[in-house]
């Protein structure tokens, strides 16, 4: 406070500034006085004033406001030039009024909203599957608007490039279920049915989620980011001014791609698979290599093998589809193209389980 | 009066792709200077290399007195608190509010309290004549909106200098008057020295007075001094035609 010095008297509040007025807190217990009832009129000297900064700004324009409010006269005398100017440059422009915010609502009215944002959305996504699968399955007849260099580049990003990891994973959970089969089937001296566990269960179902999983949090994480920060830079913006859809041009390239191998992975995936359980089952459990791959093929019926290749195809369109959405729909700063690149993943994954309850219920039915 | 800036010899570029070969030039303290030259000469570039985000291939430079490429780190983060520099499109944090973004630096770099740092906010945005958008996103407000707001946080720290990188790209002819109006409020009333690159000859008149023009041919600075005696007598006939946009007397 040694540059502030200030009294009052007979209702008048005189304020000396004097020194280097330079990077002050506001000055909160002089700024209460002004508050007493006794004040009728402020009169500020800066006679002696050196040098200042917008701290000595922000403490005028504070009295300045607190003043006006309380209808208090307020007088400054020989302050720089810059001083008064910034200050009247500072008020020349009245605020910006901002909208009123919405009345709280009650419980059963936020309920109604939630239900019918959900109702919404769901619309929504359906509505933009529809349309990208029509695309999609019309291909062949209106030749979309698209770039086959586009198709390839996600072809080598969903295909070759996520190959090692399916394989490596694949591999990790044939070696895993074996270990688990095997603590059960010792019970009754059969595990060479390790064999036929591993066999059913990777083709059938575990291979494509597997690989339907890792293709979520690689690819289609990577196609909502990539489509988000399009939106970011206004280029799907160009694009639609463009007349060319993002349906033919960004999502139709990468779905056709994620399409196509994800049942090429899923085959690569099953054989990984047994050949995990295979180390398992001769390393482990001693069981001689042609007795545990005889058991193996006996187990590999062309009726799983074609589940779980269907598993696999449906998978790549929930999960091309569901990075297209997020991608798609991604507002304009860089925190939602995380969020969106989130929400790929979750929504892509969640899908996926729904779409399997689905099929093997429908399958279930019909006895396949 | 010390200089501000004062270049010597600087040499900048790419690896071997040299733009601009040994400078001299000084921004004197509570100078509007401007940078001029064609597009694709090194303005952005020395920019970059006087803002530290680049080292010169050679030669040094001092900003505020000292030098800027063998201060230690310390040193150069008081000197970065002491330049404020509004990038083309106003570079704001996308996921802040105008408010949060222009009290970053003051919560990093300064000891002043909460209240202090909200009316501080408060302050600098009704400078650029924002008042009432505190809680506005960069996303919800307009292209010239963005360059006052992102303005507003070059000036947060009352730097000593700020640098401009075209300011006036992309605003329509009373937007950008309005900027240049700005920018000599606060050169006049804050004693900011700015340095500005810009190609507006309407701004180079209106607010320079004193420039350098880098010649992408020759990769040297060919005339300097204020812009009003190089238009009456330029020192070559490339600055003479940039002046005068090509159109001889
Ligand atoms: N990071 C970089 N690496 C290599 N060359 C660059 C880089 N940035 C800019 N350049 C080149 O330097 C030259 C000058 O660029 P710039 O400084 O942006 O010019 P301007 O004067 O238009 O601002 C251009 O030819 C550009 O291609
Ligand atoms: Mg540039």
């Amino acid at each position: 406070m040694e540059n502030l010095t200030y009294k009052i008297s007979n209702g008048v509040l005189r304020l000396d500034i004097s020194g280097d007025y330079k990077n002050k807190n506001l000055p909160e217990v002089f700024l209460a006085q002004i508050k007493s009832p006794e004040i009728k009129r402020i009169e500020i000297d800066a006679k002696d004033l050196n040098s200042w900064d917008s701290s000595l700004l922000v403490m005028l324009l504070d009295i300045y406001h607190k003043a006006t409010a309380l209808n208090i006269k307020f007088d400054g005398k020989n302050f720089p030039n810059g001083v008064q100017k910034l200050i009247e440059l500072s008020l020349a422009v009245k605020p910006q009024q901002e909208p009123p915010l919405p009345a709280k609502q009650s419980f059963l009215d936020c309920f109604g909203d939630f239900g019918l944002h959900i109702f919404h959305t769901f619309m929504k996504g359906a509505k933009f599957a529809l349309s990208n699968l029509r695309t999609f399955f019309w291909a062949p007849v209106f030749k979309p608007v698209s770039r086959t260099v586009d198709f390839w580049f996600a072809f080598q990003e969903c295909g070759p490039k996520a190959l090692p990891i399916v394989l490596l994973i694949s591999f990790m959970v044939g070696l895993i279920l074996a270990f688990v089969g095997a603590i059960q089937l010792q019970i009754f001296g059969a595990q060479v049915y390790v064999a036929s566990l591993v066999t059913i269960g990777m083709t059938r179902i575990i291979g494509a989620i597997m690989v339907g999983i890792i293709m979520a949090g690689r690819t289609g994480a990577s196609f909502a980011a990539t489509i988000g920060t399009m939106q970011v830079n206004e280029e799907i913006d160009a694009l639609k001014t463009m007349g060319v859809k993002t349906e033919e041009f960004l999502i139709f390239p990468r779905l056709k791609a994620l399409v196509i191998s994800m049942p090429i992975l899923t085959m690569f995936a099953d054989f990984a698979g047994i050949l995990g359980g295979a180390a398992v089952g001769i390393l482990a459990l001693d069981i001689p290599s042609s007795e545990y791959f005889r058991y193996a093929y006996k187990a590999w019926h062309l009726r799983h093998f074609l589940v779980g290749i269907f598993h696999a195809l449906v998978f790549g369109f929930i999960i091309a589809l569901s990075g297209c959405y997020f991608g798609v729909n991604c507002g304009r700063d860089a925190d939602s193209v995380g969020t969106s690149t989130t929400k790929s993943v979750v929504y892509g994954i969640v899908w996926m389980i729904i779409a399997t309850g689905l099929i093997t219920f429908c399958l279930q039915r019909m006895h396949i | 009066m010390e200089n501000v800036i004062q270049a010597k010899n600087l040499t900048i570029g790419y690896g071997p792709k040299v733009l601009l070969r040994n400078a001299d030039f000084a921004v004197k303290e509570g100078d509007i200077f401007i940078i001029m030259g064609g597009s694709g000469c090194g303005k952005s570039s020395l920019l970059k290399v006087l803002t530290g985000l680049i080292p010169p291939l050679q030669g040094s430079f001092d900003l505020l007195g000292v030098d800027f490429n063998r201060a230690s780190s310390e040193q150069k983060s008081l000197l970065r608190q002491k330049t404020g520099i509004l990038y083309q499109s106003g570079a704001l944090f996308s996921s802040m509010t105008l408010a949060e973004n222009i009290a970053m630096p003051l919560e990093q770099y300064s000891a002043y309290s909460p209240s202090t740092i909200d009316e501080l906010v408060r302050l600098k945005l009704s400078l650029v004549g924002l008042s009432g958008y505190e809680n506005y996103y960069p996303s919800e407000i307009s292209g010239g909106m963005k360059k006052r707001a992102g303005l507003a946080r070059a000036l947060a720290l009352d730097p000593k200098v700020v640098y401009f990188d075209e300011p006036s790209a992309g605003l329509d002819p009373v937007s950008s008057a309005r900027l240049d109006d700005l920018m000599l409020e606060i050169n006049a009333n804050l004693g900011t020295t700015l340095v500005v690159v810009t190609h507006e000859l309407q701004s180079i008149f209106n607010i320079g007075n004193n420039s350098i023009y880098l010649d992408a041919a020759t990769k040297t600075i060919t005339g300097s001094g204020s812009p009003k005696d190089l238009l009456k007598n330029p020192p070559n006939e490339r600055i003479a035609q940039f002046l005068t946009r090509g159109k001889e007397k």
